[in-house]
């Protein structure tokens, strides 16, 4: 084998370094873009908003206090909207944990006749895409006397999530091993017991996993809250970004603020959580 | 809906015999009864009363002949076909520079994850006002380096369409990254290794290692990206709401247009229209994940 020689080297070093940097500066430029677009919308005042700078004369933090103080036609109800998707969210992501849980205990560990075919159809409901069932949905709220209410919303939104945090908790809990339940029972515990002290402790990483992205889809959820929502005082803070539209002089620096507070805790609970992300979602996501 | 169900299955060998349920399964009942019922109310009900709602004749005669119809099947064509394999190609790309063990490639790549963790509405509001004719910074940009006036983006239908794909495909392809990301890293290295020991070039090395172990897994993606896709609401309506005239409506945009205009059963014959295509990639999705 031929040794290289240590200038060959470096040289090689350097272009692989530049062609990595090739695709690296672009990518950076193309994912933010729109974000640093909102951000610099968020920290400009009025005028310079419009003037097609990359940077501020003047940046300020005016246009935050404006939201937070509610100070502007559009964001009377901005704390209500704000606290409806707070609420909405949380419903959402304990509803949904209570909900699989129970399902995915009860289809892996229990062994309920039928159980594979309830898996099978939570599965089907993953699959169909959420516009499609949209229509539906609403004429069913609708008769069901929920439209315009929260609880609208929250069901939905767990009739969305549900069957992909089944389908995960079902995978995670099938890798436990069946003796833990086996010991369990010979010392004369109850299916509940199993459930409380050795199935909910062992399952918790994915239990985190699956909250957090119950809570992620309800708060960044827009067409459902758009369709079944509509009173100004009930709507959540996308619904009400979206209203912004309605308006031919509506204030963009505003909506980018409010757009950028918005999109602040979604980002922190996705970094935040992203070690069990990873681990519980993206590799049951797409398993080959 | 084909449901396999395979016959060794411990639960189901005591089927033939039904009487007395055990404790365990009576338990087991219950904790599927939550589920159950909201399957029932808000997914069966919902699309039995749906279909009920489009079984007129009528209703496809009236899609029929709605121009806006044809041109949103064939926008939902162009977005799925164009749009998910331009995408899908990218990711894989990207995957291949992502796994490269370097700082800031590392640093880069939570940067990277930012449009998929952020929500869609604000920035795709965010890029809507950046094609704004007159105030957008698109055009503002051209305008300070040319002195002209800069298209007019989204009053355009084939750019418009186009813009929604691009914003479509920003948003998600970090998710399908990050995903063949870790398709890639599960090859074996020693592979590599022994095909730079044989002095194999870089696409030597990706057509007979690198695409063999992954292809299953990038096929399985871009079908379920299409699937998703399809039901991708946000970055046409958001961007476009379906202008210039009706022009860029997606399947998924038009369904709620027809709902809006208290069309119901004209909402409800779109979807069904759409089925053909989806129940197979479903039906093919579920194979994949039941195992």
């Amino acid at each position: 084998m031929k040794l290289p020689v240590v200038g060959e080297l470096t040289w090689r070093d350097v272009s692989t370094e530049a062609r990595l940097l090739l695709i690296g500066i672009p990518v950076f430029i193309w994912t933010m873009v729109p974000i640093y677009h909102m951000f610099l919308f968020a920290i400009s005042p009025k005028e310079d908003a419009f003037s097609g700078k990359l940077w501020p004369d003047h940046p300020t933090l005016h246009n935050f206090s404006i939201v937070f103080h509610q100070q502007h036609y559009f964001l009377r109800d901005f704390w209500l909207q704000f606290g409806n998707s707070v609420l909405i969210a949380a419903a959402v992501g304990a509803l949904t944990l209570v909900i699989a849980t129970c399902a995915a205990f009860a289809i892996s560990r229990l062994r309920v006749p039928g159980s594979r075919m309830v898996m099978n159809l939570a599965l089907f409901t993953y699959f169909i895409p959420a516009a499609f069932l949209a229509v539906p949905m609403y004429r069913t709220m609708g008769k069901y006397g929920l439209l315009n209410t929260h609880w609208s919303l929250i069901l939905a939104m767990v009739t969305i999530a549900a069957p992909y945090a089944i389908w995960v908790l079902k995978q995670a809990s099938d890798k436990l091993p069946v003796e833990l339940d086996e010991a369990a029972i010979m010392d004369g515990a109850s299916p509940l017991q199993i459930f409380r002290l050795v199935y909910l402790p062992l399952m918790m990483p994915s239990l985190v996993a699956i909250g957090t992205y119950a809570v992620l889809l309800a708060w960044n959820e827009y067409l459902y809250a758009f369709l079944l929502l509509s009173n100004d005082k009930d709507i959540t803070l996308p619904v009400a970004l979206g209203n912004f539209l309605a308006a031919d002089d509506s204030p963009w620096e505003l909506l980018m603020t409010t757009g950028f507070i918005y999109a602040l805790p979604p980002a922190a609970v996705y970094y935040a959580f992203k070690r069990y992300m990873v681990g519980g979602l993206t590799a049951g996501a797409v398993k080959s | 809906m084909a449901i396999t169900i395979s016959a060794n299955d411990p639960a189901l060998a005591v089927a033939p015999r039904p009487p007395r349920l055990t404790s365990p399964q009576v338990w087991g009942i219950v904790m599927l009864a939550p589920y159950l019922l909201v399957f029932l109310a808000f997914v069966v009900y919902p699309v039995g009363y749906g279909l009920w709602l489009a079984r007129h004749p009528a209703s496809y005669v009236a899609l029929y002949n709605d121009p806006i119809f044809a041109r949103a099947a064939i926008n939902t064509l162009i977005f799925l076909v164009i749009g998910i394999n331009v995408k899908m190609v990218i990711a894989l790309f990207l995957s291949g520079f992502f796994v490269q063990q370097r700082s800031w490639i590392r640093w880069l790549s939570v940067i990277f994850i930012l449009p998929w963790a952020v929500p869609s509405i604000p920035t795709i509001l965010s890029v809507r006002f950046m094609l704004n004719p007159e105030w957008g910074v698109i055009n503002q940009l051209i305008f300070q380096f040319t002195g002209d006036d800069g298209p007019n983006w989204l009053n355009d239908p084939a750019v418009a369409l186009s813009m929604a794909i691009g914003v479509h495909i920003w948003k998600s392809l970090p998710f399908w990254t990050l995903i063949l990301m870790t398709g890639r890293l599960a090859i074996s290295h020693d592979l590599f290794e022994a095909a730079d020991v044989d002095g194999a070039t870089w696409w030597q090395k990706f057509r007979y290692i690198t695409w063999p172990s992954m292809q299953t897994l990038y096929v399985t993606c871009t079908l379920l990206s299409m699937i998703w896709t399809l039901g991708d609401f946000n970055s046409v309506y958001l961007l476009t709401g379906g202008g210039p005239a009706d022009l860029t409506h997606v399947l998924s945009t038009l369904g709620i247009r027809y709902l809006r205009l208290d069309q119901l059963s004209l909402a409800m014959a779109s979807i069904v229209c759409a089925l053909p295509l989806v129940l197979p990639l479903v039906y093919f999705m579920m194979k994949r994940l039941s195992r």
